[in-house]
């Protein structure tokens, strides 16, 4: 990246931090260049710059700036990279920053100082609770062409990439692990010494750069009589020394699913400024995990007031965050609002390095504790019982409303009045993060005392420890986590015990928030000026209110009406808020309120990382055969069938698919088609009892079967209907060859498993796919036999040696092969299987040996016209699971004799056999160049009124270039007694119906004189 | 995702396994007459009941062998796996046996080879 090195933000401080000063690097935002150091976050970056707007509100399109300093963050959300590389909603907390990011700000329209949408904040009024319900409603017509265009477009957070070809590489991989600990604070670190010290597999995953968690931030803490981080340190090296410990960084648990499957998001290259080719840019791990421990830590809750979306208005934690970590002042002049102790260290520690903390606003009326002495001692001004009303500014905050309140009520008691700040540090209380433990079916109780859900009883095997399990005491979180760990381990099957929780000193404090679900306001009713609950849904307490008012009383209907929890942040900072408004409206505890589900996956997840490598020719199993070069070589066009890749036509010179087809079928016809059938199905029967286990698969019978003979069956399902059909061949006494059709024959091998193991285990046979084992080539035409006789063919190919419907072992030029005298094209037919390497040399010595006779090859395409001249059926185009055998024309393949076969019974049914079933029938059209599309349905009257009453549809319908017109064939009710009537087919668009009458299925050789050649 | 223990290659993701639905359907005897409402129950009615469950797996993706599972609907869990053509052991699947209610159907009892009512011995 070629620009100039710029200047350093202002706000840095001059030592400190975890940033790397030897290693300033340069980013654009917006298209304006700035200065950070590795080590940091994109937004600590910009803070550093002073730049506190970075985007524009979901709804309303406010002005948005940095709420906390991790993947909580609502507000930051933004663009990173270009072109395909570009990914949307990044928290800009989380972004590592690299030398030439580019990020861009989302949600705002043209620039993000100056952005139209906004307007919809003046109208906020107009944008209540369920606005888009109440307005997008009448008339139906409107939907398509007006609502939904204006919802779509201003819908949806961030945009994806313009070109959709992700650049990036992404990888999936697979870990079964004794004990999996999510969260790398000081209670994942004390759990994993404790785990890891019985010996068993240990995982220890954090979402951040790296270990340490929320004791990063803190510097009033020793652990040992040491700084925390010494600690912290210490203990991350000696589990890296450890051979049974796997760290990951930056890695999130976005999932828990049944069985202690978890899955987790690495983000392993996005934090590098050139990304090595080695490396996928982020892995997903599907973890198996004996036991789970879920160390997440807690998220600190924002407080409800006017305002309180505005930049310059953050998370108390995160200001100390953004100070000890980075070395940043998020403000100059600053005022802490909260309702608990924990704030109070922010304020100590902005007062610290600088920052003039003009007031701290406390909600509750005598707070007392050390650190409420320390401020006052300092000289800073506590207002106790007071709260902020409400925040000006327009694109920062600037002067904040106070008032006396009554710490009960929430009433404002005393007469306003004014505090000037850039920076508003708030801190309503902690929520352990419980969404793991509710993904995974655990349970949650309501903690009175702490005011937060607390985890309960644990449906997977699993164990929250520390904050995550309402502990907030660093030295009882340490214990807990440690008595965790041992426990997972021991749980997992190892001896552990727990490890020694070490001295800790740290201010004593009041962690329990004051209770105050009412926005403290002096407005007048319905004037209330914004108060966010949910930031990036837009959700303000006034229209958690007006649900309420409107009749929506359970939390899930709220949840839905107001969007509260919903999109990308899943309620991670608005839960219990939301919660606490909805139980104070309604009058009930918030237990009785009860809590919404929290879903999958708990923070935002690309889908490059959800599916890996597997996208474009690795997406699908491509199935070839052995004569699959010779196809390309000689221009097929292919399609898929099934897996398979079969050659769909080859066209010459320049023709068309029709010319080509067309060429295709006259020349098989007239002298001689060459077509690769080895993607059929092949099945190797065995066993003494096979025949008689074909006899109650198929419809006919099996068992009776001559060897060296062949035989078409029908195999139905227990319903009666027809599934499946093919060849099969008596090989020897106990030995049979059975072909299924190419797309079925997976089905048809895991169906006769199926009946074989659960329903006949008594019955003395042996199944094995053989598809793949043997090449197939099938020679049709007048001249197949005077090919093959030039070839040199081992065994007389006459009628009489070699009749229609029989099989022979012979050599074919010097190849062993096994020859079946099959037809599917009603011409004198060779399918020739010879052991599958020697496919393609044989395809070449029929090519050359057939040239004399004009053998030409032909495709699917082909294969299609020629079976449908003939009136052949396929299996899943005639028939459609709602089929059977007398519906098809084909009575005659249902065996009478036998007691049973699969489907006998349903097929015994009266309704099986009404005259007003759909029939297969043969359709031709008056106009004979007028080919029907498939699925056309038949009417007896084209004028009749709608709607109209339909015979039934088109299955098969092709131009045959013999015939001279187009032939199909159709399932129409009745239609076995209609033939010679009069169908026509609407169509649609304006195009006239087409009118054909009804015939036999046959059209092409009815006599069948042809099969003999 | 399910973890399945295969009866004949252990524990696999459920991936790799295909659910056959209910167990012990037996498939009314050709030999046995029962009416279409009758045979109606082996063919298309299926239990869904919220708690254990008689199902048949199979590995498809591994030993392509069929095997007969309790599980718990409501927790996932397995609470029995055992073979193919035999019944469970456990107390909460054997009771799940028990009372189906299609011991009682007219298909089930048609499973069975019919009885002789005529012939030798049979003379009341």
């Amino acid at each position: 990246m070629n620009i100039k090195s710029p200047k350093q933000g202002q706000m840095r401080l001059s030592d400190g931090g975890r940033i790397n000063r030897k290693n300033p690097v340069s980013f654009r935002f917006d298209g304006k260049t700035f200065a950070g150091f590795e080590g940091d976050t994109l937004a600590s970056a910009l803070l550093a710059n002073g730049v506190h707007l970075v985007g524009r509100s979901f709804k309303y399109h406010r002005p948005r700036g940095i709420l906390t300093a991790g993947y909580d963050e609502p507000n930051a959300l933004v663009e990173i990279g270009q072109g395909n590389q570009q990914a949307p909603n990044i928290r800009a907390t989380e972004a590592m920053l690299y030398d030439g990011l580019t990020a861009k700000s989302q949600n705002r329209w043209p620039t993000l100082g100056f952005d139209i949408g906004a307007v919809n904040s003046l109208l906020g009024r107009f944008f209540p609770a369920g606005f888009y319900y109440k307005t997008f409603m009448f008339p139906a017509v409107f939907w398509k062409n007006i609502y939904e265009p204006i919802i779509r477009k201003a819908a949806g957070l961030g945009r994806a990439a313009k070109d959709h070809h992700d650049a990036d590489r992404y990888e999936k991989t697979h870990r079964h692990t004794d004990v999996l600990i999510v969260g790398g604070g000081v209670s994942g670190l004390m759990a994993a010494l404790s785990a890891a010290g019985s010996g068993a597999r240990v995982m220890l995953v954090d979402d951040a750069n790296e270990l340490g968690g929320w004791m990063l931030s803190e510097n009033n803490t020793t652990i040992d009589g040491k700084p925390a981080l010494n600690w912290i340190k210490q203990t991350v090296k000696a589990l890296e020394a450890m051979s049974n410990v796997t760290i990951l960084t930056r890695t999130q648990c976005f999932g828990y699913m049944d069985h202690n499957f978890l899955t987790l998001a690495e983000k392993v290259t996005d934090h590098l400024p050139q990304r090595p080719d080695h490396l996928p840019r982020q892995r997903m791990w599907k973890i198996r995990a004996k036991h789970v421990v879920l160390a997440q830590g807690n998220h600190e809750r924002p407080l409800i007031f006017g305002g309180n979306d505005k930049p310059g208005v953050m998370m108390a934690g995160a200001v100390r965050s953004y100070i000890n970590c980075y070395a940043v002042l998020p403000g100059r002049r600053a005022v802490i609002y909260t309702n608990n102790d924990d704030a109070y260290k922010t304020a100590l520690l902005l007062d610290d390095v600088g920052v003039k903390v003009a007031a701290i606003v406390d909600q509750r009326p005598t707070p007392s504790s050390v650190l409420v002495s320390q401020a006052m001692a300092r000289g800073m001004v506590v207002h106790t019982g007071h709260a902020v009303l409400d925040a000006n500014g327009t694109r920062h905050v600037g002067t904040l409303k106070i008032a006396a309140i009554n710490p009960k009520t929430g009433d404002v008691t005393g007469q306003p009045f004014y505090i000037d700040a850039d920076l508003v540090a708030m801190s309503g209380g902690f929520t352990p993060v419980v969404n793991l433990h509710s993904q995974a079916r655990g349970k949650i109780t309501w903690d009175d005392e702490q005011v937060c859900f607390r985890p309960s009883d644990y449906h997977e095997a699993a164990i929250c420890v520390g904050a995550c399990n309402g502990v907030f005491d660093l030295k009882g979180a340490m214990t807990d986590a440690a008595v965790g760990g041992a426990m997972a381990a021991m749980a997992a099957g190892f001896t552990a015990e727990a490890v020694m929780t070490p001295a800790v000193d740290e201010p004593s404090m009041v962690m329990r928030p004051h209770v105050l679900w009412k926005m403290p306001s002096d407005a007048v009713k319905g004037q209330e000026p914004k108060a966010f609950v949910d930031f990036q849904n837009d959700v303000t307490a006034s229209d958690i209110k007006l649900a309420v008012r409107e009749g929506y009383h359970s939390v899930e209907h709220v949840k839905r009406y107001t969007t509260n929890g919903m999109a990308t942040d899943q309620g991670k900072l608005s839960n219990i808020n939301a919660l606490g408004i909805l139980s104070d409206q309604l009058g009930k505890p918030i237990p009785e309120v009860g809590t919404t589900t929290f879903r999958y996956p708990y923070t935002p997840t690309t889908f490059g990382a959800i599916a890996g490598r597997d996208i474009k020719e690795l997406f699908d199993t491509e199935r070839l055969t052995r004569m699959d070069a010779w196809h390309r070589q000689h221009g097929a066009e292919f399609e898929h069938v099934g897996q398979w890749m079969r050659a769909w036509y080859y066209p010459i010179d320049g023709e068309t698919m029709e010319e080509a087809v067309n060429r295709e079928v006259k020349k098989t016809r007239t002298h001689a088609g060459i077509l690769d059938a080895s993607t059929l199905g092949k099945i190797d029967f065995r066993g003494k009892d096979a025949g008689e286990f074909l006899d109650r698969l198929y419809t006919n019978m099996f068992s009776t079967l001559k060897i060296g003979r062949c035989r078409y069956g029908l195999m139905l399902k227990d319903d009666g209907m027809v599934m499946d059909d093919g060849v099969t061949t008596r090989l020897g006494e106990n030995h049979y060859h059975m072909t299924t059709t190419t797309g079925g024959a997976a089905n048809v091998l895991s169906w006769m498993e199926e009946w074989l193991q659960t329903e006949w285990p008594e019955l003395d046979v042996y199944l094995t796919s053989v598809t793949e084992e043997w090449s197939v080539t099938t020679v049709s035409g007048p001249n197949a036999r005077k090919i093959l006789e030039a070839l040199g063919c081992s065994v007389s190919l006459t009628d009489d040696a070699f009749p229609f419907m029989s099989y022979q072992d012979a050599n074919l030029a010097g190849l062993p092969v096994r020859i079946f005298r099959i037809s599917f094209t009603g011409e004198l037919s060779f399918e020739i299987n010879i052991k599958a390497r020697h496919g393609l040399a044989l395809w070449q010595h029929l090519m050359k040996a057939g040239e004399p006779f004009g053998l030409t090859p032909y495709g699917t395409e082909a294969m299609h016209v020629l079976r449908a001249e003939k009136g052949f059926i396929i299996v899943g185009q005639e028939t459609d699971g709602s089929v059977n055998p007398h519906d098809l024309g084909m009575s005659w393949i249902v065996s009478k004799k036998k007691s049973d076969f699969i489907g006998k019974r349903a097929l015994e049914r009266k309704s099986m056999a009404l005259n007003n079933r759909k029939q297969l029938v043969g359709i031709k059209t008056e106009d004979p160049k007028a080919i029907i599309p498939e699925g056309a349905h038949a009417v007896l009257d084209p004028h009749q009124s709608y709607p109209m009453e339909m015979l039934g549809q088109v299955t098969s319908s092709y131009y045959s270039p013999v015939l001279g017109h187009s032939v199909a064939m159709a399932l129409l009710k009745g239609g076995h007694a209609m033939k010679g009537q009069t169908v026509w087919f609407p169509m649609i668009n304006g195009k006239k119906p087409i009118k054909a009458v009804i015939t036999d299925t046959v059209f092409y050789d009815p006599k069948g004189d042809r099969i003999n050649g | 995702m399910l973890l399945i223990d295969c009866p004949h290659c252990g524990a696999r993701d459920e991936t790799e396994f295909a659910c056959g639905g209910e167990a012990h359907i037996a498939r009314p005897l050709a030999e046995n007459t029962i009416s279409d409402a009758e045979f109606a129950e082996y063919l298309f009615w299926r239990d869904n009941p919220k708690g254990v469950f008689l199902e048949r797996w199979c590995h498809t993706a591994g030993c392509r062998r069929w095997f007969n599972a309790a599980r718990d609907t409501v927790t996932h869990e397995f609470i029995e796996i055992y073979a193919m053509g035999s019944l469970p052991k456990s107390k909460a699947a054997k009771d799940a046996y028990a009372s189906a209610w299609r011991r009682q159907t007219a298909s089930e009892k048609a499973a069975k080879p019919a009885q002789k009512t005529s012939g030798k011995g049979a003379k009341s």
